[in-house]
């Protein structure tokens, strides 16, 4: 008798019915979850790119400025009339600057300076700006009065915006607030050559100005980097002993597990409440000033403690005990061990820590507000205690502002404000990359 | 070394031992963690310039008991040790003595090869330096030296000293931890199962080199390997559940134990 379902000896027959154990639903699943993730991530990316889209098309032209290349005729009848510059010295620093540009500029035009409303209309051509530019010129150097020197003056904020574009002019001359006799001049000189766009290294170095054009971020720089300094130097000591306290020496008990929750929950504490702290204790009690970097670094440092206290712990907990084992069994103190050892494999992760609470604080604007660093500065500060604003801050305050300008600088801002983030997030990996040993 | 010195050294040694010298003393020692109690009065005696084996099924305590002799077990929360141990004349957990010294003069070669992310001479001197043992560079240079020569390792790495520790490989590794703690001149060496993660020619390696050892220190060695408690100890120790089953000289350890349980242990009954 031969077996026909078996015509190979020697090899096992299937059962019957294969078990059904789901296989499809397994990968339909997976499949599943792998589409969820893509959606997820494209919907970020595409949000991400339109927030930066909306950022830079908006503020790439706050770091160009019109100006006027014409020349100047520092004419001593407009400086000083009576010539009594050598007996008086306020009078070069009280003469009348702008007529000198607005005569500058209207015979280049070929305007009647006697005929008011034309002389208005030039003189609203330049920014109140030439003030301050062609008296510090003057100041410096005396001799410049009675010579014609070419000079690049800056043309006031309405025709910066005219000029870029952003100042619809199809709307009729009474509703915009560059007039029809003025767009020409504009393209008149623009053909000459003598207006044109140059880069606005003033955005950088400026202080606060109620004129777009001759505002900058200059002041708000320099307090942001006091408290960055103010930040970093008390927040990465304090934080880091903290840490190493907590981690390597306190004793695990009820009260250090209370210590614990608080710093964990205390990273979650909305900013602002860190503001009023800082108002209540630093301005209130301890009466430091208002508006200085200083109390807005001791704010920032109290807001960033939190953060680096968990990321240090997190550090020094993924040091591999048989590092700590081999430098005990040496016979190196708890204290040279940590020091020694378990500390610089910590490094990176600490030092990730700081910078990303760094950031954190660089861009923290509210209780820099209760603090009183919401004000307009038009000087630099000299010190830590003198009044300055933040990069935040500032930027919230442009995005008040009701000039056509002020909007692309507040995005020119936020450009500036991004680019020192990308900075210390790329010196944070670099840092990594530097300290990262393999064990 | 050849033969003839190895046999010379060997027949100097058991001069030695014939008048025994103890160089650790353990007295009723017990260790609990928290409420568990791990070790149950147990009293082993560690004969100096001896190679001394702990075997045992896993649990049984002889790791826990290696770790009394330096206080690692100091850094294990809730770990409480009550009976005596004594280093020469010293009780070591008597409040006088420092932990610090103590583990200066008792060193530790763990079970993972773990030198320290540094280079070779910095893994090595790194001992000399914190206990103030070389007086200038050319002194450090001279017991790291030492170190690697005694541990086997110079003629492999002295070209590379200051290259990595932690790129040699595995059994380089471990002999770097030897060198490391033989750099402090201690007087005990406490092995925790040091070829466990090594291959056998690199175990092999470590088995001479525990050999050779032997005529400056005293050695303890807690082992799996019932082959390598034989061939490189000269006295073992049998734990089970934490208690010293039987401690006696290894080759009657291994070839007529006074005790049921060693000869099930060794014949591979149960563990």
């Amino acid at each position: 008798m031969t077996d026909l379902t078996s015509p190979i000896a020697g090899i096992s027959k299937p059962k019957a019915g294969r078990r059904d154990i789901g296989i499809k639903g397994r990968y339909a699943a997976e499949r599943r979850f792998r589409a969820y993730g893509i959606a997820a991530l494209s919907f970020g990316i595409i949000f991400l790119m339109m927030l930066l889209w909306s950022v830079f098309s908006k503020g790439y032209t706050a770091f160009q400025q019109t100006m006027i290349t014409i020349p100047v005729e520092f004419s001593q009848q407009v400086i000083d009339p009576q010539n009594e510059r050598t007996t008086n010295p306020q009078k070069l620093m009280t003469a009348n600057y702008p007529i000198v540009a607005r005569n500058a500029l209207a015979k280049v035009l070929g305007a009647d300076v006697n005929d008011r409303v034309a002389a208005r209309s030039v003189g609203q051509m330049l920014s109140d700006g030439v003030r301050a530019q062609l008296r510090d010129m003057v100041v410096a150097n005396p001799a410049l009065i009675g010579t014609t020197q070419t000079v690049s003056l800056l043309a006031s904020g309405d025709i910066d915006s005219a000029f870029k574009g952003q100042i619809d002019l199809k709307v009729s001359q009474e509703n915009r607030k560059v007039n029809d006799q003025q767009v020409k001049w504009m393209n008149q000189m623009a053909e000459a050559g003598t207006l044109g766009k140059h880069f606005n290294g003033g955005i950088f170095v400026n202080g606060a100005s109620s004129r777009p054009e001759a505002a900058g971020v200059g002041v708000a720089l320099i307090g942001s980097f006091y408290m960055m300094l103010i930040v970093l130097a008390l927040a990465l000591p304090i934080g880091v002993a903290a840490s190493i306290y907590l981690e390597e020496f306190a004793p695990k008990n009820k009260f250090t597990d209370l210590i614990e929750v608080n710093i964990n929950n205390l990273a979650a504490v909305p900013s602002i409440v860190y503001g009023l702290l800082g108002l209540a204790v630093f301005v209130n009690f301890m009466g430091l000033p208002r508006s200085a970097s200083m109390v807005g670094g001791f704010v920032l440092t109290l807001m960033t403690l939190p953060t680096i206290i968990i990321a240090t712990r997190a550090a020094l907990k993924a040091v591999p005990p048989s590092i700590r084992a081999a430098a005990l069994g040496l016979g190196a103190s708890k204290m040279q061990t940590i020091f020694h050892h378990v500390l610089p494999l910590a490094m990176p992760g600490i030092l990730t820590g700081t910078i990303i609470g760094l950031a954190h604080a660089l861009g923290e604007t509210a209780p820099l507000l209760l603090i009183g660093m919401v004000a307009f500065v038009a000087n630099y500060p000299t010190t830590p205690l003198d009044p300055s604003t933040a990069l935040p801050v500032q930027i919230y305050m442009w995005a008040n502002e009701a000039e056509r300008a002020f909007v692309e600088r507040t995005s020119g801002a936020i450009i500036i404000l991004l680019l020192f983030l990308i900075l210390m997030n790329v010196g944070a990996i670099l840092l990594r990359r530097r300290f990262e040993r393999r064990w | 070394m050849n033969m003839m010195s190895e046999s010379a050294v060997e027949k100097a040694l058991d001069q030695k031992m014939s008048e025994v010298s103890y160089k650790m003393i353990g007295k009723d020692v017990s260790v609990y963690y928290g409420e568990k109690r791990a070790l149950f009065d147990v009293n082993l005696n560690v004969r100096e310039n001896t190679v001394t084996a702990l075997i045992g099924p896993s649990g049984c305590g002889k790791s826990t008991f290696l770790r009394t002799l330096n206080r690692m077990n100091d850094t294990i929360e809730n770990c409480r040790v009550t009976g005596k141990i004594t280093l020469d004349t010293d009780d070591i957990y008597d409040k006088q003595i420092d932990v610090v010294e103590l583990r200066a003069r008792v060193g530790m070669v763990f079970q993972k090869p773990n030198p320290f992310p540094k280079s070779i001479y910095e893994n090595v001197s790194y001992g000399p330096r914190i206990h103030g043992l070389a007086k200038n560079k050319a002194d450090m240079d001279q017991i790291v030296e030492a170190s690697l020569q005694r541990a086997g390792l110079w003629t492999e790495v002295k070209d590379r000293l200051h290259e990595g520790g932690t790129g040699l490989s595995g059994g380089q590794q471990q002999r770097l931890c030897i060198a490391r703690a033989v750099a402090v001149s201690p007087e005990v060496i406490l092995m925790d199962e040091p070829c466990s993660a090594l291959d056998p020619i690199a175990t092999a390696k470590v088995e001479e080199l525990i050999h050779e050892l032997r005529a400056n220190y005293t050695i303890v060695i807690v082992t799996h390997s019932m082959q390598q408690a034989a061939r490189v100890s000269q006295r073992t120790a049998m734990f089970h559940l934490g208690n010293l089953v039987e401690e006696n000289d290894t080759d009657k350890m291994f070839t007529n134990p006074d005790d049921q349980r060693t000869q099930d242990y060794i014949m591979g009954r149960f563990g």
